[in-house]
């Protein structure tokens, strides 16, 4: 689907905004809503470009800026950290290559933190994109971040 | 048997993606059942059962019921599935395990309060949960257990999903019906409740998931008999998330009236190697910390009243003796600071200078003008904000400084000693 296919497979009414944001968001390769996209849907449910923005700046899963390919989220809350024994933050900046709050060169990933996923019982935890991943350990941590990387290097588009 | 598993019977034991293995086990029957009553009658029944409220703040569902069902005209039923308190994770598995339930937990509320519309506000985060609900719903409805004439009777009633997109703010009232008319999710100042003036100033019934999953449960058993199980301070069962250095972290269904070391010990096993347990956090980032000597209480520590800290939504985060204090007071207070929505200035300023004050004592930097600093911050933030992320987040820090005064203490004789431990 098209951007402009998917808002407007929205009602043109201002309670679908986050709908739309978070589906137009997800549709996109690199996880953001550029300014055009704001422009458009903003005159599609009829109020104020400022209003789009205030949205977009007040809900995290929301960003303006591209982001990677695969967003990674470490979830930061108080369950996970005690669970956490090996630093799943520092493990994936290794690897990566990049701190907490860039994207790597290539554009594929991206490392940022989450509040609470509610995957605190089997701690510690993450998100990618909107895979979650649980009962983190240093191995599996690498795994999946070698998987990801391979497919991203297999695929022909 | 510490454990009573009822609104947690079905899972793992049906294909929560299948209506014919939920209706398999008594599934809608409680809608059914309650269709065959008048309205006022189910409410009766929930009045009967004293039911509260799952999400955290702890009040009679039935009040809230009774002035939503009193309103006339277009209302609406809006299940809150904003769970986002660290350590809580029962609304997940509600939704994941048992999708079903919570529609029939939604419509009995929704046939005993006269509305004909719903929506379920889960948290972006939650996509398996937001995919199983939507199932359900679907298969609901070509079922005739949503829609029009419901099981061929008079009653109406359908549901859609919104989504949130982060914020933990929004797990409040009016904060949740903002976001849901598409706005930044900043509460409203009360009185009009949403019961009387919600979403897009209609009538609005909002009950947490846990809440809602307890209707077909009283319909089943009666408002009388439903009251017998618990305590005699909240009846019921409770689902507790135990998470933290826990052998057997999980979700557990126990009556009111267990004690928190029957949950930790009983149910969890302890702590793995045996470690000695520090401290003990109750209801999630914005509960209560108490040490080991308290455990004995009730789940449900309203009897203590430990500084308006009710169990909350029922987490219980465990941990040992190598965890530092105030380390996990700076992780709750740095969770607040970020999620503030800035619309009052104590809880917008202060959580950041909160964290600050935290930092001194971390690094044993801190002297008693500090403390007093602390303490006093931490009061005001809760005296003065407008709502329950304001008045609940200074709880970790007046807890501990209640329970665990010898911690701050010898940080500020450090400092005094000149570093000398
Ligand atoms: S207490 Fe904090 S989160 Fe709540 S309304 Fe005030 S600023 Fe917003
Ligand atoms: S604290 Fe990490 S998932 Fe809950």
């Amino acid at each position: 689907m098209s951007i402009q296919q998917i808002i407007q497979s929205y009602p043109a009414k201002s309670e679908y905004l986050l709908e739309m944001l978070i589906a137009v968001d997800q549709q996109k390769k690199h996880h953001y809503i550029s300014a055009e996209e704001i422009n458009e849907i903003a005159s599609y449910v009829k109020v104020k470009e400022s209003h789009v923005c205030s949205v977009m700046s007040f809900y995290t899963l929301l960003s303006t800026q591209p982001r990677g390919e695969y967003v990674i989220q470490v979830c930061k809350d108080v369950p996970c950290y005690i669970n956490d024994d090996f630093n799943v933050v520092l493990t994936i900046e290794e690897e990566l290559g990049i701190v907490l709050g860039q994207t790597t060169n290539c554009g594929r990933f991206s490392l940022e933190q989450t509040a609470c996923i509610g995957c605190c019982d089997e701690a510690p935890a993450m998100r990618i994109n909107h895979e979650i991943y649980t009962n983190l350990t240093k191995e599996k941590v690498l795994d999946i971040i070698h998987t990801l990387r391979g497919d991203a290097n297999g695929r022909t588009t | 048997m510490v454990e009573r598993r009822e609104l947690t019977k079905r899972f793992d034991q049906i294909n929560p993606e299948q209506i014919q293995d939920f209706l398999a086990l008594d599934g809608f029957s409680m809608l059914e059942k309650a269709l065959k009553m008048t309205p006022s009658e189910v409410r009766d029944e929930i009045r009967a059962s004293r039911l509260t409220g799952r999400g955290g703040a702890g009040f009679l569902t039935s009040i809230k019921m009774d002035s939503f069902a009193a309103e006339t005209g277009k209302k609406y039923i809006v299940c809150n599935a904003d769970e986002g308190e660290p350590g809580n994770f029962k609304d997940r598995y509600l939704m994941e395990k048992d999708p079903f339930q919570v529609i029939e937990g939604m419509c009995i509320s929704a046939y005993a309060t006269g509305a004909q519309e719903g929506f379920i506000y889960i948290r972006g985060e939650y996509q398996t949960s937001i995919k199983r609900i939507q199932n359900a719903i679907d298969e609901s409805r070509k079922h005739h257990y949503l829609g029009t004439h419901i099981l061929q009777s008079a009653f109406s009633f359908d549901i859609t999903i919104r989504q949130g997109a982060g914020a933990y703010v929004c797990g409040e009232e009016f904060a949740l019906i903002e976001s849901l008319e598409g706005k930044p999710g900043r509460t409203r100042v009360k009185p009009p409740y949403p019961a009387q003036e919600g979403y897009f100033s209609y009538p609005t019934l909002i009950n947490n998931v846990e809440t809602f999953c307890n209707l077909p449960f009283i319909v089943r058993i009666g408002g009388d008999a439903y009251r017998q199980i618990g305590s005699d301070f909240a009846s019921g069962t409770k689902l507790i998330s135990l998470s933290g250095n826990v052998k057997h972290k999980g979700l557990y269904e126990v009556p009111y009236g267990t004690t928190i070391r029957d949950v930790i010990f009983k149910l969890g096993g302890g702590t793995p190697n045996h470690r000695a347990i520090k401290m003990v956090q109750l209801g999630g980032a914005c509960g209560a910390i108490i040490p080991d000597e308290l455990l004995d209480m009730d789940i449900d520590n309203e009897r203590f009243q430990i500084f308006d800290s009710k169990m909350g939504a029922g987490a219980i985060i465990v941990m040992d003796d190598s965890h530092d204090l105030f380390d996990i007071i700076h992780r709750n207070m740095e969770f607040f600071a970020h999620e503030s929505c800035g619309k009052c200035t104590p809880c917008r300023e202060g959580h950041i200078q909160l964290v600050k004050l935290i930092e001194k004592f971390i690094i044993n930097e801190a002297s008693q003008k500090d403390y007093d600093t602390l303490r006093s911050l931490a009061q005001v933030i809760h005296d003065t904000t407008l709502c329950g992320l304001g008045q609940t987040s200074p709880t970790c820090i007046l807890s501990t400084m209640e329970f665990f005064p010898e911690e701050y203490n010898r940080r500020i004789a450090y400092r005094k000693r000149g570093g000398q431990a």
